[in-house]
């Protein structure tokens, strides 16, 4: 198990600098920079400019650039945000708080009536329940999520007045339930589409199983329905979700990027958005290795927990 | 130079004038609105009184976000919205441009002696009783260490136009302080209406003032305090009871960041946030706000000219002919009407229509293709034969960019793709994203022709020399934001002179002459001045839009709500 590990790891942080390297590389190519902003403004002149790009470095060579980001990174500093001037790990904390509060209810919600749809739609297969769900997963499935946004707001905010028009809090409240007010807006609208993702996937995990010879012989052997059901179509069905879930971890903290901004919710996604638009490059690298590392977590989290939950897994000697 | 008060201490904050605003939220019409001519009294009833104490929160909805707070260090406009409440300048400049003092006792001139030697020597008498925000009083050595630091070295100043001019800053008394020009510059005065004071006994304890922690808590002199700063959503201010003029009457000042603009106005709708400024309200929603219930939308005026922008060494837009052709061949009304919903106001000139020195007898546009054609036929560009005008074996056709995702300006660039192709010029879409746009591809020159929103002016005071002068090109090595590449020695000698000049209305010659130059060699394709639409609660007392000033929360001080 330590072996695995130990491999594992060395493999994370070659991958690591490999990404670090290709996302800087990107990042600065890409035309355009950090003074676009300040261009636009028109109020700088060419020498201001100029000054302020050799302050912040930026006319060195991409290597040397580079090299030194990749020092300070190691040795903990991540670097101060152009346009905040705020440390970046600072910076990524601060949105962290909203973007789990959003990530984790929607994703709870959507995992809780999508497994469910699943299991039924599973078992009633090509019923008349089924063939409305399958439907409307793919209608949830196609629907852009920043129209939905607009037409949830429309409808509940601007029409019926029933929710805030976005925000996380309203200024100078901030109880919980006016939390949970403002909440049900965009967890309504992310949940909508990662319903239907989770349903199709327990769906049809649950049919892998459902066919299954041991399943067959568990009928022949005349245990019930529903204990068939509970004990060995479930528990075998929840083993691939496991890895979905794994693999999820990473947006869990990277937040949604139209959810967030349609609805006014200052998270990852947003901060990442805003960094892009900027090209405010120490956050944007921030964000990218926090990513990263989030989700070689993620999947190295599904990998043990599956030999938690699967014990032939974890004696086939990994 | 702008109109002068009196020169005694008055408030830089004047109570809001009701009749403008509501003239304003009757939709007189920009160009009304932006002159003041609000003669006949829209309001009958006079506003209450304000509060004795601060009183009650108003929250600001912004579609940017303000991330800079050392007032001096690189920003952007909306950063201003924080700098105009917590740090005072020495001077600010009214709705009518007239300058009020502020930290300063006086506006200086040459008649009171403020400015002598032909614009060498500066004085300034500092307004007593100014605490900063921690108790401390402000004094001419705050101001002092404010222009030094500005020009120190090391620090990320923002800009130090103008104030690089500036040596042997001496303070002659706890609140007097002069210094000398190396040579006159006119446009100071306008750039000091915008140069907050720092307070000097906190910065100069900071290791380095570029990452002091007084960047992220900023401390100023201004009616309202920092409060607290949720990054990615909003800022809170609360009111100064120190503060030296009128106000604050308001207890709390949220300034909240909405970044998409449709959610911003959703928000404004459902009475989330009390006033929507900067970026405003979408002219697309425009008919539909003035009818909200509870709520004022008003056309504001504003210095922003909205211009097609030619590259001047590109070899078919160089040639002037071709620029005549192209703005006499474009329906502006069409853009205006069509796709703005007739809220902007034609113009002619690169200065504001609100300014002293724009002049208002410039020949008018006239949309008329016939007459572009002949423009055209007569300077040899010859139909070929697949439609498109050539000369000398070079096809007339060029690239217009615009940002991409700037739906209005993308179909503008439709309607102008239409109006040249019926003269035989070939127009092309270049589009790229913002951050792409306004990198070098703006200010190195590398664009054909660019749709651009921008004000030609320094400041408040109209001098364009950096939009204009030939060695303001950045692309030739110049210091300036000449993108256009405009190289004309008549033009340089009436920038120079402008920017010697301290009398009005000698300036207001040159300007005008200035003004009558580009109109007929078409540096820049003028289409219109813009008039956003702001919005704001019924009950909201004191917003009043001011063109001179870079954010309309300029005397937010002053602001209340009647109950």
């Amino acid at each position: 198990m330590s072996g695995f590990l130990l491999q594992r790891l060395m493999q994370a942080i070659l991958l690591l600098l490999i990404v670090s390297m290709i996302g800087f590389a990107i990042l600065h190519l890409a035309p355009g920079g950090p003074l676009s902003q300040f261009a636009a403004g028109g109020e700088m002149n060419q020498e201001d400019l100029d000054r302020i790009i050799e302050q912040l470095g930026l006319n060195r060579p991409l290597p040397v650039q580079y090299a030194e980001w990749l020092w300070r990174m190691l040795s903990g500093d991540w670097g101060l945000s152009y346009r905040d001037q705020q440390p970046v790990l600072h910076i990524i904390a601060g949105h962290l708080g909203p973007t789990l509060e959003l990530m984790l209810s929607s994703t709870l919600l959507a995992m809780l009536i999508g497994a469910w749809i699943g299991i039924i739609g599973a078992v009633k297969r090509y019923s008349l329940f089924d063939s409305i769900a399958t439907i409307g997963t793919m209608i949830a499935l196609s629907i852009p999520t920043f129209w939905f946004g607009l037409v949830v707001i429309y409808v509940f905010s601007v029409g019926l007045g029933w929710l805030p028009s976005g925000n996380r809090f309203t200024i100078g409240d901030g109880s919980f339930l006016n939390r949970l007010h403002h909440l049900v807006g965009p967890c309504i609208v992310l949940a909508l589409v990662s319903t239907a993702v989770w349903s199709r996937y327990m769906r049809s995990s649950m049919l892998d199983v459902i066919n299954q010879d041991f399943v067959r012989t568990a009928r022949a052997k005349g245990v019930p329905e529903r204990q068939i059901l509970m004990k060995h179509v479930l528990r075998n069905a929840l083993l691939p979700m496991i890895t979905i879930t794994g693999l999820h971890v990473p947006s869990l903290l990277s937040g949604a990027l139209v959810t967030e901004t349609v609805f006014t919710w200052p998270g990852m996604g947003r901060l990442f958005l805003d960094s892009i638009s900027y090209r405010d490059y120490p956050v944007v690298m921030g964000i990218l290795m926090f990513t990263a590392v989030m989700v070689l977590l993620g999947s190295l989290l599904a990998d043990l927990l599956y030999g938690v939950a699967d014990p032939r897994i974890a004696r086939s000697g990994r | 130079m702008t109109k002068i008060s009196d020169g005694s201490v008055t408030s830089a904050f004047p109570m809001p004038a009701i009749h403008r605003r509501d003239m304003l939220a009757l939709g007189a019409g920009g160009l009304l609105a932006a002159t003041g001519l609000g003669s006949a009294r829209a309001q009958t009833k006079a506003a209450p009184p304000p509060p004795s104490k601060p009183t009650g929160q108003v929250v600001v909805g912004l579609s940017q976000e303000p991330t800079a707070f050392n007032p001096l260090m690189p920003g952007i406009e909306v950063d201003e919205t924080v700098w105009m409440q917590i740090f005072n300048t020495m001077w600010v400049a009214d709705p009518k441009g007239n300058l009020m003092p502020d930290l300063a006792r006086e506006i200086p001139s040459e008649a009171n002696g403020g400015i002598s030697e032909g614009g060498l020597a500066w004085k300034v008498k500092l307004r007593p009783g100014v605490t900063w925000h921690d108790g401390t009083p402000f004094t001419a050595e705050d101001v002092k260490y404010t222009l030094e630091l500005i020009n120190a070295p090391g620090f990320k100043a923002r800009t130090r136009v103008g104030h690089a001019f500036v040596k042997d800053i001496k303070v002659t008394g706890p609140l007097e302080i002069s210094w000398r020009m190396e040579k006159a510059y006119a446009p100071y005065l306008a750039l000091l209406s915008n140069t907050f004071i720092v307070p000097k006994h906190i910065l100069e304890k900071a290791a380095d003032p570029n990452t002091a922690p007084f960047n992220q808590t900023p401390v100023g002199t201004g009616p309202f305090k920092w409060g607290t700063r949720t990054p990615g959503d909003n800022i809170q201010l609360v009111a100064n009871d120190k503060f030296h003029g009128k106000g604050p009457y308001l207890e709390r000042a949220v300034l909240k960041y909405v970044p998409d603009q449709t959610a911003l106005y959703a928000q404004f709708r459902t009475g989330q946030v009390d006033l929507i400024i900067g970026t405003g309200i979408p002219a697309n929603f425009y008919a539909e706000a003035v009818k909200l219930p509870g709520r004022k939308v008003v056309k504001i005026p504003s210095a922003s000219l909205e211009m097609l922008m030619p590259n001047l060494e590109h070899p078919v837009l160089k040639d002037k002919a071709v620029r005549k052709a192209l703005y006499a061949s474009l329906n502006k009304q069409a853009i205006i009407d069509i796709i703005y919903y007739g809220l902007h106001i034609p113009t002619e000139s690169f200065t504001p229509q609100d300014s002293w020195a724009y002049n208002p007898n410039l020949p008018k546009h006239v949309y008329d293709p016939a007459l572009a054609n002949k423009i055209l036929d007569e300077a040899g560009w010859k139909r070929s034969g697949s439609g498109t005008r050539m000369k000398d074996g070079v096809p007339l056709t060029f690239a217009v960019s615009t940002t991409t995702g700037a739906a209005l300006r993308e179909q503008a660039q439709q309607l102008m793709m239409q109006d040249w192709a019926q003269i035989g010029a070939k127009m092309t879409i270049n589009n790229m994203p913002a951050a792409v746009i306004w990198g070098e591809f703006y200010t190195r020159s590398k664009f054909e022709s660019l749709i651009v929103g921008t004000a030609f002016r320094t400041v408040i005071d109209p001098d364009p020399a950096a939009r204009f002068a030939s060695d303001a090109i950045p692309a030739k090595n110049g210091s300036g934001a000449n993108q256009m590449q405009w190289q004309n020695a008549e033009v340089d000698k009436l920038l120079k002179d402008g920017q010697t000049t301290f009398d009005q209305e000698k300036r207001k010659a040159i300007y005008w002459k200035l003004q009558e130059i580009a109109r007929e060699e078409l540096p820049i394709l003028p289409i219109y001045q813009y008039a956003p639409v702001e919005g704001y609660k019924e009950g909201l007392i004191g917003y009043e839009p001011n063109v001179n000033a870079r954010q309309n929360t300029w005397n937010m001080g002053s602001w209340y709500w009647a109950r």
